[in-house]
Formats: C-alpha cells, sequence, structure tokens
C-alpha cells in the first residue's frame, strides 16, 4: 500500500508538471485556418492524453526498477501473484472508453472540417510530376501560384495528371491525396494573411521533394486586384509603382512553376536541360541540326517543348505553359535565363 | 592442393567464367559483347569470382552452389526470352522483359542448387531419403550453416544472421541519407539515388526483421513446447532458403537503376518508374514464400508438437505471440504477393489495373498492400511483445502478471490488425462511410495493447528487479514501444491525420513501433539467450555501452522526427526547404542515428566475438524455469532426450516448491540461488 501511495503521488506531481511544459510548447506551425484551428484543439486533447499514460507507465516502470531493484545476496523471489482479474477489466474498459470518445471526437471534427458553404470560391488544382497548377474556373484564370481571399470558404477539386502526389500546406493542417483519373475534393477557409507553401506529401518519384508551390492568402481587396489584373482589366489608380522587375518575375515563376525541379540553375544534369550558359549557345537537336538559343528559341520551348527538342533529352516537359504562364511571366522567365551565365 | 591455392584459382576461374558468361549473353542477345559502361562487366566477374572462392574452400557447400544456380537461372531466363521473342518476331533483347522473365526463374535455380529441393525431388522417383541429422559425414561443424539443413536451431541461427547482415545493409542506406540530410541542399546524392536508397532502406529491413523473427521463432518454439524439431523439416528449410535469392533480387535493383517509390511501390508511379523496380517486387513476391510456409510449420510445430501436459494456457508466452503471428503470415502475406505481381503485369503486359485510362483504378493497389501491410506491422512486433512478457518474469523473480490477458492480447490485436488497413489511406480520397468505421477499429487496437503494458507493470510491481543486459534490452523495449504507442491515436483519429499523415511525425511513430517492438526486444533476445545457443558468456560491458548508444540514440531521435514532422516535415524527401528552419532537428536526427548504429555494431562485435572467446556460461544464468534452460549448453541435437513432462503453471517465481516440468524423472523449478551477484 505504500509504494501504492508514493507512485501515485508521484504520477500527479509529474504528470501535472509535464502538462505545464506541453502546453506551453508551440506544437505546430502558424494556425492558418479554421481547420487549424478545430484540429490543433483536438490534437492538444490527445497531447493530454498521451503526457498522462507516459507518466503513468514510465512512472511505475523507474519506480519499480529503482524500489523493487534486488539486493545485492539477496536470494529471495518477489512477490507471488498472477493477476488481477478486476484490474485487467478496469484496464480494458477504460481505455476503451476513451479511444471512442476520442473516435467520436474527430468524426465531429471531421465533418466541420469538410463542411460546404454557399459561397464558397472554387480551385481546382492539379498535381502533376513535380508541379502544381491552379485554375479559377469562374473566370477562366490559370496560375502556378495559389490565391486565396482570406476568411473565405474554399473548395479544392484536385486532379492529378501521372501519379498519386498529395495537397498539403502545413499551415492550413489539412491534406488530401490526388489520385489520377479521379477526382477529389477539399475545403478550407484561410483565416491568417501570408504566404505559405503547397508541398506534395506523397512520394511521386525523382523530384518529389521539390514539387512545392506558393501559396498567398490576401486580403479581399488585394485579391480583387490580382483577379483584375490577370484577367487584364486592371485600372491601377495614380501614382501606383511601375511593373515589377522582369528578372525577380522569372525567378518566381521558375520555383512556382516547377521548373527547375528538372532544370537546374547551376550547370548539373536532371531531367532537363540546365539554364546555366543556356542562353547564347548552340544546341543541337534530336533531328542532328542546330539552333542558337536566342529569346525566340526559348519562348517556343516553353510554349511547345516538343517542337525542337535537345538531342539526349525526353519529350517529357508538360505542354500548357502557354496557358497557364502569362506572357509577363514567360518574358520573365526568358530574362532570367539570360542572367544564368 | 593447399587450401589457399584452390581459394585463389576458384576465384580466379570463377571471375574469368562469370565475364565469359556476360559477354556471351550479351553477344546471344544481339548486342554488342561490350558496353561503354564496363561497371556491370567487373560487378559479374567479382561476383563470380567470390562464388568460385566459396566452392574453392569446399565444393560441397550449399550457398556458393545456390549462387551458381541462380547465376543459371538468370542465363536461361534471359536465353528462354530472347529466343521466345525471336520466335515471335519481336526484337530479341528487350532489357526489361528478358530480366523480368529471368527474375521469376532465378530464386527456382537457386533452390535447386542449394539442395532445399533434392529430396523432394528424389521422392518423385522413389528414393527414400532420411532425415539428415548433424553435419554431413567428413565435413566440419560450420559447414552445416552454409547450406541446406534440417535442424531447426541450425535455421534459426541461419534465418538469424541473415537477419542481422540484410539490418546492416540497410542501417548503412540510412546512414548515408541521414548525412544527406544534415544541410539543405543535394550534398552528396543524386535525387535518384536517395529516393532508391529510401526504398531500399525500408525494404531490406522489413525482410531483416521478419528473418529475425523467423530466426527467434524456429530456435525457440521447438525447444519451448518440448519438441525435438519443427513438424517439417524440410519445409523449414526450404523457408529459409528461398528468402536468400529473394533478398539477392532486391539488392540487384540497385544496378538496374534503383526505383523511387519507396518500399510501398504505390501504383501508378512504380508502374512508371526505372526498371530496378521490377527485381523489388519480384523479390518480395519469392520472400512472401518464406513467411507463409514458416507460418504453416510454426502453427503445425505449436498445435500438434506439444510436451504432454501443456496445454494451450501452459505454453511459454513467447509461443502465443508466435502462433498469433503465424496466423497473420499464413493469411496475410498473399496480398503484398498479389499487389506486387499485378504491377509487374500492369508493368511488362500492359493489363491495366491501376491505370484510370484502361479502367483500373490507382486506389486498389492501397487496399490489397495495406491488407497485408497493415497486419505485417503486427508480424513484426508481436514476437518482439512476446519476448517482452517472456523476459520480465525472469529478472522480476516473479509470475507473468495476467497471463491469458496477455496471450489474448496478442490474439486480439491479430484479428484486429486485419480491419484497420484502409487507415493507411485516410488522405487517399476514400469515402467517409470508409474513413470512420476505419478510425474506430485503429483506436480500438489501443485497448489490447494497453493490457500488454499495464500488465507488464504488474509484473514489475513488488518484484525482485535485476539487471543484465538482456533485462536492460526489455526495459528500453517498454519505454520505446510507449512512444510509438502513445503517438498512435494521433494519426488513428481522422481530422488529425489529416495534418500528421506522410509527415515525418509518421516516421517518428513507426521507427518507435519497430525500435520498441522489434529492435530492443531481438537484442534482449540475442543477449538472452546467447549463453543457451553458443554455450559461452557476452561481454557485460559491451552489452551496457550497446545498450545505453541505441537507447539515448533512439529516445532522441523519434522524438524530435515526431517533432520535425508537426512542423510540416514531409517523408522521403530528398532535400527540405530551408526557411522551414528544421535544419537543427535535422543535426540531431543524424547524431542520434550514428548513436544506434555504433551501438548496434559494438553488440554485433560482443556476440561475434563472445561466440568465440566469451566465458563458458552455466547452465542456466538467469534462473529461468523454461525447459530450455533445463538442457546443457549448447543445445543437443536432438534437444530433449525424452519428452519432459507439463506438471505446473510456467511463471510461478515466487512460489516455493513449484514446478513447470518434470525432466527425466527429475523435477525443474528454476534455482533463484544460481543468480549472479549485482
Amino acid at each position: 500500500m505504500r509504494h501504492a501511495i508514493n507512485v501515485t503521488i508521484i504520477i500527479v506531481v509529474a504528470t501535472f508538471a509535464l502538462l505545464f511544459i506541453a502546453n506551453n510548447v508551440p506544437w505546430m506551425p502558424v494556425q492558418a485556418s479554421v481547420e487549424a484551428e478545430l484540429i490543433d484543439r483536438l490534437f492538444s486533447l490527445h497531447i493530454d492524453t498521451i503526457v498522462f499514460l507516459y507518466v503513468l507507465v514510465n512512472g511505475i516502470l523507474l519506480y519499480s526498477v529503482f524500489v523493487f531493484r534486488r539486493k545485492k545476496d539477496d536470494p529471495s523471489e518477489g512477490a507471488y501473484f498472477h493477476g488481477n482479474t478486476r484490474l485487467e477489466i478496469l484496464w480494458t474498459v477504460l481505455p476503451l472508453i476513451t479511444v471512442i470518445y476520442f473516435a467520436i471526437l474527430g468524426g465531429n471534427v471531421l465533418s466541420k472540417t469538410m463542411a460546404a458553404a454557399d459561397d464558397e470560391l472554387q480551385v481546382i488544382v492539379t498535381g502533376r510530376q513535380w508541379a502544381w497548377a491552379f485554375e479559377y474556373p469562374e473566370w477562366g484564370i490559370a496560375s502556378t501560384e495559389l490565391n486565396l481571399p482570406v476568411n473565405r470558404r474554399v473548395h479544392l477539386v484536385l486532379y492529378s495528371d501521372d501519379v498519386t502526389h498529395s495537397f498539403w500546406v502545413p499551415e492550413f493542417r489539412v491534406k488530401q491525396d490526388t489520385v489520377p483519373g479521379q477526382e477529389k475534393h477539399l475545403r478550407l477557409t484561410p483565416t491568417q494573411v501570408g504566404t505559405y507553401k503547397v508541398r506534395c506529401a506523397e512520394l511521386c518519384g525523382t523530384s518529389h521533394a521539390y514539387m512545392e508551390a506558393p501559396v498567398n492568402v490576401m486580403t479581399a481587396e488585394d485579391f480583387e486586384i490580382w483577379r483584375q489584373k490577370r484577367l487584364g482589366i486592371y485600372v491601377p489608380p495614380e501614382g501606383e509603382a511601375a511593373a515589377e522587375d522582369p528578372v525577380a518575375v522569372g525567378q518566381r515563376v521558375a520555383t512556382s512553376a516547377g521548373c527547375i525541379a528538372c532544370h537546374s540553375t547551376d550547370g548539373s544534369a536532371l531531367v532537363g536541360p540546365t539554364w546555366k550558359g543556356l542562353f547564347g549557345k548552340t544546341e543541337t537537336l534530336a533531328d542532328g541540326s542546330t539552333v542558337v538559343v536566342d529569346e525566340a528559341y526559348l519562348h517556343e520551348s516553353i510554349v511547345d517543348p516538343a517542337a525542337k527538342l535537345v538531342a539526349g533529352f525526353q519529350d517529357v516537359m508538360p505542354k500548357n505553359y502557354g496557358d497557364i504562364l502569362t506572357e509577363a511571366e514567360i518574358t520573365g522567365l526568358i530574362e532570367y535565363i539570360k542572367t544564368l551565365q | 592442393m593447399p587450401t589457399w591455392l584452390r581459394i585463389v584459382l576458384g576465384f580466379l576461374v570463377g571471375a574469368a567464367l562469370g565475364a565469359v558468361v556476360f559477354v556471351g549473353v550479351r553477344a546471344v542477345g544481339g548486342l554488342p559483347p561490350l558496353a561503354d559502361d564496363l561497371r556491370p562487366l567487373y560487378a559479374m566477374a567479382v561476383f563470380s569470382g567470390i562464388i568460385g572462392l566459396m566452392l574453392g574452400i569446399d565444393r560441397q557447400l550449399g550457398l556458393p552452389r545456390g549462387l551458381v544456380g541462380m547465376a543459371t537461372g538468370f542465363v536461361v531466363g534471359i536465353l528462354a526470352t530472347v529466343g521466345i521473342r525471336s520466335l515471335m518476331g519481336l526484337t530479341p533483347w528487350d532489357t526489361e522483359s528478358v530480366w523480368v522473365v529471368a527474375s521469376f526463374i532465378a530464386p527456382i535455380g537457386f533452390l535447386l542448387g542449394v539442395g532445399a529441393l533434392s529430396d523432394w525431388l528424389r521422392w518423385i522417383f522413389g528414393i527414400h531419403t532420411p532425415e539428415q541429422h548433424g553435419p554431413p559425414p567428413g565435413k566440419p561443424g560450420w559447414f552445416r550453416y552454409f547450406g541446406f539443413d534440417q535442424n531447426h536451431k541450425v535455421i534459426g541461427i541461419q534465418y538469424t544472421v541473415t537477419g542481422i547482415l540484410l539490418m546492416g545493409i540497410a542501417g548503412t542506406l540510412a546512414m548515408i541519407f541521414r548525412t544527406e540530410l544534415l544541410a539543405p541542399g543535394m550534398q552528396f546524392l543524386q535525387l535518384d539515388t536517395f529516393n532508391t536508397f529510401i526504398g531500399m532502406h525500408g525494404i531490406i529491413m522489413i525482410a531483416a526483421i521478419l528473418l529475425g523473427v523467423g530466426g527467434m521463432a524456429n530456435y525457440l518454439v521447438p525447444l519451448m513446447v518440448g519438441a525435438n524439431d519443427m513438424a517439417f523439416p524440410r519445409l523449414n528449410g526450404f523457408a529459409f532458403w528461398i528468402a536468400v535469392p529473394s533478398a539477392l533480387l532486391i539488392i540487384m535493383a540497385v544496378f538496374f537503376g534503383g526505383w523511387d517509390t519507396g518500399w510501398t511501390g504505390y501504383a501508378p508511379l512504380s508502374v512508371r518508374t526505372f526498371m530496378g523496380v521490377n527485381f523489388f517486387l519480384i523479390g518480395i513476391f519469392f520472400f512472401g514464400f518464406s513467411s507463409i510456409l514458416g507460418a504453416i510449420n510454426l502453427i503445425a510445430t505449436t498445435l500438434m508438437m506439444r510436451a504432454p501436459g501443456m496445454s494451450l494456457f501452459r505454453m511459454p508466452i513467447f509461443v502465443w505471440a508466435v502462433l498469433a503471428t503465424a496466423f497473420i503470415q499464413l493469411t496475410g502475406t498473399q496480398f503484398i504477393g498479389l499487389s506486387f505481381l499485378m504491377v509487374v503485369l500492369e508493368r511488362n503486359l500492359n493489363m491495366g489495373f491501376f491505370n484510370a485510362a484502361m479502367g483500373g483504378d490507382p486506389l486498389l493497389f492501397q487496399h490489397l498492400f495495406w491488407f497485408y501491410s497493415h497486419p505485417a506491422v503486427y508480424i513484426f512486433i508481436l514476437p518482439g511483445l512476446g519476448i517482452v512478457s517472456e523476459l520480465l518474469p525472469v529478472f522480476s523473480r516473479k509470475p507473468l502478471f495476467g497471463y491469458k490477458w496477455i496471450a489474448l492480447s496478442s490474439m486480439a490485436i491479430a484479428l484486429l490488425g486485419f480491419m484497420v488497413w484502409a487507415h493507411h489511406m485516410f488522405t487517399a480520397g476514400i469515402p467517409n462511410a470508409l474513413r470512420l468505421p476505419f478510425m474506430y477499429t485503429t483506436m480500438l487496437v489501443a485497448v489490447p495493447t494497453g493490457v500488454k503494458f499495464f500488465s507488464w507493470l504488474g509484473t514489475v510491481w513488488r518484484g525482485k528487479l535485476f539487471f543484465p543486459t538482456p533485462m536492460l534490452f526489455v526495459l528500453a523495449s517498454i519505454a520505446v514501444f510507449l512512444i510509438g504507442g502513445l503517438t498512435g491515436p494521433p494519426l488513428a483519429t481522422v481530422p488529425t491525420d489529416l495534418h500528421l499523415h506522410d509527415s515525418y511525425f509518421v516516421v517518428g511513430h513507426f521507427h518507435a513501433t519497430m525500435f520498441g517492438g522489434f529492435v530492443f526486444p531481438f537484442f534482449a533476445a540475442l543477449y538472452y539467450w546467447f549463453p543457451k545457443v553458443t554455450g559461452r558468456m557476452y561481454n557485460e560491458r559491451l552489452g551496457r555501452i550497446h545498450f545505453a548508444l541505441q537507447t539515448t540514440g533512439f529516445y532522441i531521435m523519434s522524438l524530435t522526427m515526431a517533432r520535425t514532422g508537426l512542423l510540416g516535415m514531409r517523408r522521403r524527401i530528398a532535400d527540405y526547404d530551408p526557411a522551414m528552419n528544421i535544419q537543427n532537428l535535422h543535426i540531431i536526427m543524424t547524431l542520434a542515428g550514428f548513436a544506434i548504429f555504433i551501438g548496434v555494431l559494438i553488440g554485433v562485435y560482443n556476440l561475434v566475438v563472445s561466440a568465440r572467446r566469451g566465458e563458458v556460461a552455466v547452465m542456466n544464468p538467469w534462473g529461468s524455469r523454461s525447459p530450455e534452460w533445463q538442457l546443457p549448453s549448447p543445445v543437443p541435437e536432438h534437444n530433449y532426450e525424452e519428452p519432459f513432462e507439463v506438471v505446473g503453471e510456467p511463471y510461478d517465481y515466487g512460489l516455493p516448491g513449484a514446478v513447470y516440468v518434470r525432466m527425466n524423472g527429475h523435477e525443474k523449478a528454476g534455482a533463484p540461488a544460481a543468480l549472479p551477484a549485482q
């Protein structure tokens, strides 16, 4: 009995101490969506339970290790008891109730994260080796960045062009695979203006690690400006700054459109030709002829990659960059490639 | 001729023959005899040189004969494919086709060469073959470990040593890619090499664990139930030896471009990746035979060959764990074989099982794959948890708390294991009508697992604990498996899993379950039965150093993995975004990983050296009541001269005069007086 009281005191004290620490550790990244708040609340309940069970098991184990160790030259055996049916039933039933409680909570939270809304913004997300593409069917906008207005329900419709990928923005907490030949759905409501990244979470081949694209959560006003710019109907107010530097645009697009997954900027060989020293170089094509890499050739190779394929490379580059990139972005890419000498 | 000359000559002749065969096969296939890249030729020459070297040591040795059979199988398969393709009017040589067909034939060649089929083939012709006992006439004792043998103890050691070797390969791969992750950006590995290495690390570890489980079960189960061997000794040898060419096939993948799907081989990526994937898929297909046949043997032995008086609830608890495991292996393994075979067929014969454009379904692969691969987790951990339950009473000098509850919890886990597979697909886009039920079933696994934990606590409570190396590893198993267990429910709850799925949190979770459920108990078992197997004692000091390095290293590594995953680190990425600020965590994980690696190296060194030079062990150094400890060390060829009789409970430590087995008319109680001083 003395031992039972001792160990109970130790467990209670240690549980509260560890709970205090655990509840003050920032376990998760920024909470940037309604779903993140729901999921984090459930997760912290999990953490509390974990802390208690962790202390319970380790407490009794360590207490036994230190208190019930065999003394030197003590030939006697331990206390003789076989078990205790009442205890066994207790520690079968209590965990059973606990896990069922968590499952019920899980079901409730899941249904909340999946709820649809009337005014939701639909975005079509397409994953392919190794880039993301986003379309806004309402306005016919295609983009390599996912721009979202803050505090508005978003309905993502996910597709894959080739293999299974997975849409994950850690700050949003939710994740959904994209499966070739199937349509998948994910809903979320961003709550924090900021820049995040969607990171492919399902191993999808060579450049899986680099299958990332920017996610920009904007104020409703900024989102409207972006939308108008993409539609070409934006009228800048007086005195607004001049257009962005094309090299900066190109550098950003090179990442967001997934170019750098196949084209290195440091001369190393990947799936496609490196961009380092590319501009001005004379390339041998698959049919044996040669071409000097100039602006026109680069433009053609971006919008119609199969037209003049460089010898030694496969025709694997997607053919739709002419649709998903704006003319300014293509120009930016070309200017950026020119700087890589 | 002196031995050294035969070894040198064997190597040279082997290497020359290998090179000739290599050039010849290419010529027959219509390729230029020498490729631009000569490395495959050198690899082939070295490989066949090593076979020649082994044959130089002894021409009767099974392993090199098996390798010659395997090489012959490859040549036959390649020639047959080239021939058939020519007859069909196709180009004779298609690299992937010829190697795929050859990979199906090569393991059969190995089994013929090693002698695993010899007895059965003789029976076809009506030739009687007796069971082989001891090394073949005129051969030294070590000879039988390198060839086909029917004794369960030899096979158990073969399984264990092969398992440790594979673990070494897989662990080395982990150290390589862990070093790569020390800093953002690619340091010294190519992306494809990294992706191949993570897949190989995973699948070779799984093969190693299955072999380790097979090793413990084969060695211990007949001894514990009082049998002199397994029910089907020839099948037992076959089940081990088919695992060897399978493992070689998986390793061969790296010479054919590797594969970048990870060990899960998800279609459609596995249909599109490099041709190396075929070797991995076919290797695992054959490995499955080892699991299934081994399971049949263990079930038959346990159910039919127990000593008189040994009712099911008087078996040593480890036997219960193995029985539960064997049921999973017997009924689940077919599904991974099937799913991998379907990928091979889709790749090579364009059958669109998983191709949506041809009416197939990519998710079908995941269902088939996880229907085995989730229960497989319990194949890995149940025997390990059985070891914990087996050893705790011995080192606590107390009865096992709640024997029946522990025994039945293993069965409950085995059964539940088949009802939870879709939790691996919570983010795959399956309907809620599947996600919710699978969340409930997955949660239920916590209940029988909890019973085990609490019963272990009941076992150590008010015991007389002492702490030689095996007990330290048992305690570490509990502490580490606790991390694995407690990180489970957040993954089983669908909403939290939406964040955690495919993150490093999962990596931390399953490494903790694998280490707590298999690696730590496996080493506990190795140290514990080492004196019984070898007749010598391991070095206690080195054992403690091994324990300290592996335990602290692993504790830090798994917790850091889980932490990094919460912050957004994905599984299986060759490079990470420096903006995430997780480099320090990666440095910690890598250093901790090396601590584990060095610890294991010290452990293996300890076992290898002690097997030859350790102190001679007493018969029952731990004062165990289990029947195998009442035998001389090492165990005699035929285990028990006469069958023993079970007259009491297995774990009645602390009850004066309690008897478990009566052997040769003597009552064996397990003597506490023989305990080592603390």
